[in-house]
This record gives structure tokens, C-alpha cells and sequence, in this order.
């Protein structure tokens, strides 16, 4: 397996760092809010580019509806959620319904 | 000490029912199961079997890594995979931390915690936050265990139906299917960003994985974190500077 | 870049970049809550199992090596640890004099055989 890994997993996994973080943690995480915020932007922004992958490599059935029809859906559904009280009900509507009616349109 | 006589505490078995029936109630159960019906289909387009993404459901439970997973292991190096995970997952530090001692009674032994330690899901926390301080402290480990494995039923079930429909359904019902999940994570980020720093780290992410993507380093989807989610800090911390 | 699931399957796949990336900090988590035991039964397991992967790892790396490395026969590899590792208990536990005799007997063993 990944020799990298390997060394990651194996290397930090029983060494003394176990209770280097308990006391460190120990202190509690107030101290360290600011460091939450960068982490939570982190994971956000994480996420955000899961969302950006599976929209431009998409998978399977997907792929078969051309790009321009998925951002397309994607925006729109978006500017919806906006215009509609911010609903994420009515965003995923309006972005499913864009992109049935591209893909009867332009593809597949 | 003449205090109001409290109702005994029910034995662990009805606590748990207990929570199962508020599990079943919750609102949360339908979004979970909405969620998870997209992620099955992405796993069954993705090649990989059912009993591989019902497994993933029952030892990740954790939406982001689960399509982390789902969409990059074809692909990617394991390392990274594993960083991406890393990354997404931090979040379940703070909120077992906080939410785990609601639950410790006298007599709870640390291993009577493992299980609420891996129950412990956004949708869990929420409710369990919420409905865990009504019951009387014996009752709450069962409460939260009943909760978190209803809530967990609804993931498992939804995935393998997902999954199926995937497998069944015509192209463009297929297409839509798929297309689910991006849809609601988006509505969902975006209707939950209490702040800027919430909302420009989600549309910096957007924008900044294609660039990193098409560089071809590797580590794109660590790398988009990290970037996009520094300069979203970044602008985070300009703007309390200069109020 | 290799698919690298394709060596180890799915379901390791699923549990090493899956299920511990993810779990660990939850793990952690209970930590902060209950204060680290070092003799609890969980640190104990993973000290356990992540020793025993490192020890399959060195074993894969002598055993089954690639490139360069194969080209010298398995028998040198092997006396070579095992000669790194007694001069690393006779060195008082030196992990400069073990690495320095493993290689060491490493190169004489490879240079004597293909003479």
C-alpha cells in the first residue's frame, strides 16, 4: 500500500503524541477560537469543491447532461433559494427543474 | 428536603425506544433521508456496491466524508483521500466534546460513551442538544443512542434505495438524481452561513477548485480547503481589524 | 495518478482513509471529555494495531522489494536487518550503531555475493 500513508498512519499512531494532545487539549478550545474559525473555513471551502467536482466530473447519468446545462441548473437553482426567502426547498426545485428541462433540451 | 417526587428514571431499553420514536418524529429523519437517497445513486454511478455504501453509512455516518470518499477513491492516492477526510471531519471534535458530558450520569463507564461518540452526526447533535436535557440524566446515554441509531436507520435505508434507483431509473431521472445531492449541499451551505466567513469560503471553495483541479498537483481537494478557506480567514480577520 | 484503491480494494480503502480519518476526531473528542487514560483500552488497541502494521510494512519492504533493491537476493536483505538489529541490543539499544551495521553488512553481503 501508499508507502506515504504507511509512514502517516504508522509513524504518528503509537508515539507519544497521544499525550501531547491531552494536554494540550486539556486546556480547552476557547483559547484557540480563532483557529476553529480558519478550521471551519477550511472544511467549508472543503466541501464547496466536493460540490464543484461532482457538478464538472460527474458521474454516470449525469454525465450525459452537457456542462453548460449543469452550471446552468446549478446558478439558477441558486438565484432561486435567493429570490425565494432563502428556501433551499425551492432552490433544489428550481435547479432540478433546469436541469430536466436543459437535458430535454440540449443533451442526452 | 421535600422535592416534587420525580417519575423514576425508565430502564435503558425504554429510554432507547424513546429515542427512537423521537428520532422517527423529527424532521430531520426526511432529510436525512432525502440526503442520503443521493448519495446511494452517486455510489451505485460511482462502481461501488451497495453493501460497500451501506457499510460506509454505518462506520463513517458523516455526509461530506462519505461523498469525499464516493467521488475522489477511484481516483485519487489514498493519502489523498485520507487528508480530505481529515479536513471535512474536524467539526466532530467540538461538537462531542460538548455535547457528551450532557450525557454522562453516575455509573457511566467511558466505553458506555464509544457508541454516542460514533452516533454523533450533525442531524444527532441537533436534536440530541435539543431533547437530551428534558430527560433525567440515568435516561440520557439510552435517549441518545435510541436517537442517533433511528436517525442512522433512515441514512441506511435511504442509501440502499438511492443506490437501486440509480441502478433503475432512466437516464435523465438518473441524471436528476445525481444532481440532487450538489443542489441541497449548496441550498443547505448557503441557507447555514451565519457569516461572511461561512459564505465566502464556500463560494471561494467553488471557484478555486477548478483552478487548483486543473494544475494537476494532486491533494486538490486539500488543496482547495486550505486555499480558498485562508483567504476567506483572511478576509474574515481584515474585516474585525478595521471595524 | 494511481488508483490506488485498486491495490488494497474497497473495504480497507472504506476503513483506513474512511472510517479513521473520520473517526479520530471523534475519538478525540471524548478525550477532551473524559481526559486521556493512557492505559485505556482504546489507546492501548491502536498502539497495538498501528505497531503491527509498521512491522508488516518493514516486512514488506525487505521481503518483497522492487527496483534496486531486488536485484540483491533476499537472503542479504534479511541477514542485514537481523545483523542491524543485534548491534543495535549489543550498542546499549543504539539506533545510529544499528542503522550503521545493517548497512554495512548489507553492501559486504551484496558485494561479496555477485563476486
Amino acid at each position: 500500500m501508499d508507502p506515504y500513508l504507511a509512514l502517516i498512519l504508522v509513524g504518528f499512531l503509537p508515539s507519544e503524541v497521544w499525550r501531547w494532545l491531552g494536554i494540550v487539549l486539556g486546556r480547552g478550545l476557547d483559547e484557540n477560537a480563532e483557529i476553529v474559525l480558519w478550521v471551519r473555513a477550511v472544511a467549508t471551502a472543503l466541501i464547496a469543491g466536493v460540490v464543484a467536482r461532482i457538478v464538472v466530473i460527474p458521474p454516470g447519468a449525469l454525465a450525459g447532461v452537457p456542462l453548460s446545462v449543469r452550471l446552468v441548473a446549478l446558478g439558477g437553482g441558486f438565484v432561486a433559494f435567493l429570490l425565494i426567502r432563502r428556501s433551499a426547498f425551492a432552490g433544489v426545485l428550481a435547479g432540478e427543474a433546469l436541469l430536466i428541462a436543459g437535458a430535454l433540451a440540449f443533451g442526452a | 428536603m421535600a422535592a416534587e417526587p420525580e417519575r423514576p428514571p425508565k430502564t435503558a431499553p425504554r429510554a432507547l425506544l424513546d429515542g427512537l420514536r423521537a428520532a422517527f418524529g423529527s424532521v430531520l429523519f426526511y432529510v436525512l433521508l432525502g440526503n442520503y437517497l443521493g448519495i446511494g445513486a452517486l455510489a451505485h454511478e460511482f462502481g461501488f456496491s451497495v453493501v460497500w455504501m451501506v457499510l460506509s453509512t454505518l462506520l463513517i455516518w458523516a455526509a461530506p466524508a462519505q461523498l469525499i470518499l464516493i467521488s475522489t477513491l477511484g481516483t485519487s492516492t489514498l493519502i489523498e483521500v485520507a487528508l480530505a477526510v481529515t479536513l471535512s471531519s474536524v467539526r466532530f471534535l467540538p461538537m462531542v466534546a460538548a455535547l457528551l458530558p450532557m450525557l454522562r450520569a453516575e455509573g457511566t463507564r467511558q466505553r458506555d460513551l464509544l457508541l454516542p461518540m460514533h452516533l454523533t452526526a450533525i442531524s444527532v447533535w441537533v436534536e440530541g442538544l435539543r431533547l437530551v436535557s428534558t430527560r433525567p440524566r440515568p435516561e440520557r446515554v439510552a435517549f441518545y443512542n435510541g436517537l442517533g441509531m433511528g436517525l442512522m436507520f433512515a441514512a441506511v435505508v435511504a442509501s440502499a434505495v438511492g443506490y437501486h434507483l440509480a441502478a433503475t431509473l432512466p437516464p435523465l431521472l438518473a441524471a436528476a438524481l445525481l444532481f440532487f445531492t450538489p443542489l441541497a449541499v449548496l441550498m443547505v451551505s448557503a441557507r447555514n452561513s451565519r457569516t461572511l466567513l461561512d459564505a465566502l469560503a464556500f463560494a471561494l471553495g467553488l471557484a478555486v477548485w477548478p483552478a487548483v483541479a486543473a494544475m494537476k498537483l494532486g491533494l486538490e481537494l486539500m488543496w482547495t480547503g486550505l486555499i480558498a478557506g485562508s483567504i476567506a480567514y483572511a478576509v474574515h480577520r481584515v474585516r474585525e481589524a478595521t471595524r | 495518478m494511481s488508483a490506488a484503491m485498486a491495490e488494497i480494494g474497497p473495504y480497507l480503502a472504506l476503513i483506513l482513509v474512511g472510517f479513521l480519518p473520520n473517526e479520530f476526531w471523534r475519538v478525540l473528542g471524548l478525550v477532551l471529555v473524559r481526559g486521556l487514560d493512557e492505559r485505556s483500552q482504546i489507546v492501548v488497541w491502536v498502539r497495538a494495531v498501528a505497531t503491527a502494521m509498521l512491522a508488516g510494512v518493514l516486512a514488506q519492504l525487505i521481503l518483497a522489494s522492487s527496483g534496486a533493491l531486488a536485484a540483491v537476493p533476499v537472503g542479504v536483505r534479511i541477514g542485514a536487518a537481523v545483523t542491524g538489529f543485534l548491534a543495535f541490543l549489543v550498542a546499549r539499544r543504539s539506533v545510529f550503531a544499528g542503522v550503521a551495521a545493517g548497512i554495512g553488512a548489507f553492501l559486504l553481503g551484496a558485494y561479496w555475493l555477485s563476486h
